[in-house]
């Protein structure tokens, strides 16, 4: 065998002498070939991207959405943007251990940090009796995986789709006119989305609670729980309060007071520490899993997995979990997202409400650093 | 040994392939990902452990390069080329690095766990901070466009020697032994 060395077979590496040019004919063509290639990559990308259909719905689309509805508000959620931040810690039982593999339900304490909220877009409006309350927590395990999850106060979601919470956002807008929902965009999009008639139903038939610390908090999305031994198993889960329930004070809203539900929370876990019953719902093959509107059967097995204990509050404007993006498909292992279409959704929307108000500047929350001090 | 000095060596000729492959699917998921509510999350999941891998085989092919022969630059291409074609190169080895990197970063400033898969995690590897979340989520996607250009000049380059010039440059990264005619003569 010959070794070839580089400097001599320098000059020779080429295949034999220089082609001859090309024709002038076959020079364009071979140039318009080349052209179209790398155009039709760059076109690919930007099709990819979303270029040529800015007005599909996207994370960004929606997110515009909420700021054209709600009205600009830098630096807060785009959605559940009036909140107070909370600490405690979940003390898991262990029964959990036969569902999910998740370390957060192996016996023992994990700490939490959260956010109570109301789902409004607007963080300076007044507490309204209905309007729906949320909870959002994050669990942090010892090997450093993290659970996030986002709750709300009612049984079923009120659309099933991420089209059907854009239509639902533009139909019940208040129209600048009267300040008030259009009632014929409202009736076009009930006939439009027949799940939402159903679901709403199931929201309204629930007693209302006087406040935070009383109500129960649901996943309404389906998710997929995975124990040691590898099974999958399709559940839903609730934080259900050990606050005794009490019905909604007739006379709330008190106009003069604008933070009434907030502070009558804060007023609460300053007095004693809050705590719930973390609840898992194990669902049936046959259970819809990729519908939040439908409830499933109330007769399946429902496992208390431990307690949660809110014992510390705190405002946004020095809580950490301001800066926290509760995704919902933050999962540690033995746990994943179902074939819910709203899980995904979320996860997009949330990531750009998160991206754009990092970088703006922040305002004070409506709920101060004065007022949980109280 | 022998090796055919008028292509790269075997290892480099597969890295570049399978890394632009990788990368060329990370830039088509990373835009989808980010225009899309639906398909969000199931591209975000290939993304983070898709990242990672090209940052291992950035480091092993950085090592590569460092370690192995090149073969000389064709005849057919100026001075000026070279330089061109040299500072290009340059430039893909940093965006190999400084996409996963950034990206990696960003998601430890916004306070996001960095998922591989099932119990596999990466600790974080900058403090949570609002003002750097936002800088380096910009700058993901600023690099990542630099990278999609970058890879078109590349493209176009190659298709410009290979098309017009015709003198088979692209010969030197195929992944098959190419032999010229003057080692056919040699070893006759």
């Amino acid at each position: 065998m010959k070794r070839i060395h580089m400097n001599t077979n320098e000059p020779n590496e080429n295949s034999g002498p220089q082609p001859a040019p090309l024709r002038p004919a076959k020079l364009i063509l071979r140039l318009t070939v080349i052209g179209l290639v790398l155009a039709g990559i760059a076109a690919l990308f930007l099709y990819a991207g979303g270029w040529f259909t800015p007005h599909a719905l996207s994370p960004a689309v929606m997110i515009n959405t909420f700021e054209k509805v709600n009205g600009e508000h830098p630096g807060f959620r785009r959605n559940h943007a009036k909140g107070v931040c909370i600490s405690g810690y979940f003390e898991s039982n262990g029964g959990g251990t036969v569902l999910s593999r998740a370390a957060v339900f192996l016996p023992g304490r994990v700490p939490i940090i959260g956010r109570f909220a109301l789902a409004v877009g607007q963080p300076y409006a007044a507490d309204a009796a209905h309007t729906v309350r949320s909870m959002a927590l994050l669990f942090k395990q010892p090997d450093g995986q993290e659970w996030r999850t986002g709750m709300n106060n009612i049984p079923v979601f009120p659309v099933n789709s991420a089209e059907g919470f854009y239509d639902l956002l533009l139909a019940s807008a208040p129209d600048p006119a009267t300040g008030k929902p259009d009632p014929a965009k409202m009736g076009a999009f009930v006939a439009q989305h027949p799940e939402f008639a159903k679901a709403i139903q199931l929201i309204r038939a629930q007693p209302a609670s006087s406040g935070f610390a009383d109500s129960s908090y649901n996943s309404l999305d389906a998710f997929c729980f995975i124990n040691a031994k590898g099974t999958a198993l399709p559940v839903r889960w609730s934080m259900l309060p050990v606050q005794p329930f009490q019905p909604l004070n007739p006379t709330m809203p008190g106009k003069s007071d604008t933070n009434q539900l907030f502070d009558a929370l804060i007023a609460d876990i300053h007095s004693h520490a809050l705590q719930w019953h973390l609840i898992i719902t194990v669902g049936q093959p046959s259970d819809p899993t990729a519908d939040a509107t439908l409830p499933w059967p109330p007769d399946r097995q429902r496992v208390d997995v431990g307690t949660l204990t809110i014992d510390h509050v705190e405002s946004e404007d020095t809580s950490p979990a301001r800066d926290i993006n509760f995704d919902p498909l933050v999962l540690p292992n033995g746990m994943a997202g179902s074939d819910d279409p709203l899980l995904s959704a979320r996860s997009a929307a949330y990531a750009e409400s998160f991206i754009r108000r990092e970088g703006e500047p922040k305002s004070p929350s409506a709920v101060s650093t004065a007022e949980t001090a109280k | 040994m022998t090796r055919n000095p008028t292509q790269f060596a075997l290892f480099s000729r597969i890295l570049h392939w399978l890394m632009a492959a990788m990368l060329l699917a990370m830039l088509f998921i990373g835009v989808m990902m980010v225009a899309s509510l639906g398909d969000y999350h199931r591209l975000l999941v290939i993304h983070r452990p898709l990242g990672i891998m090209i940052l291992i085989l950035a480091v092993i092919r950085l090592v590569n390069r460092m370690f192995t022969t090149l073969p000389p630059f064709p005849p057919t291409m100026s001075q000026r080329e070279r330089f061109l074609a040299s500072a290009s190169e340059r430039l893909l080895y940093t965006l190999m690095f400084a996409l996963p990197l950034v990206g990696w970063g960003m998601l430890s400033a916004g306070h996001y766990p960095i998922v591989m898969f099932g119990p596999v995690h990466l600790p974080p590897i900058l403090p949570n901070n609002p003002t750097l979340y936002t800088v380096l989520r910009k700058t993901h996607t600023i690099l990542a466009y630099l990278l999609f250009l970058t890879f078109l000049g590349h493209l176009s380059a190659v298709l410009f020697h290979n098309l017009i010039i015709r003198d088979k440059l692209l010969s030197r990264m195929a992944l098959w032994p190419i032999r010229s005619r003057k080692v056919k003569i040699e070893k006759n």
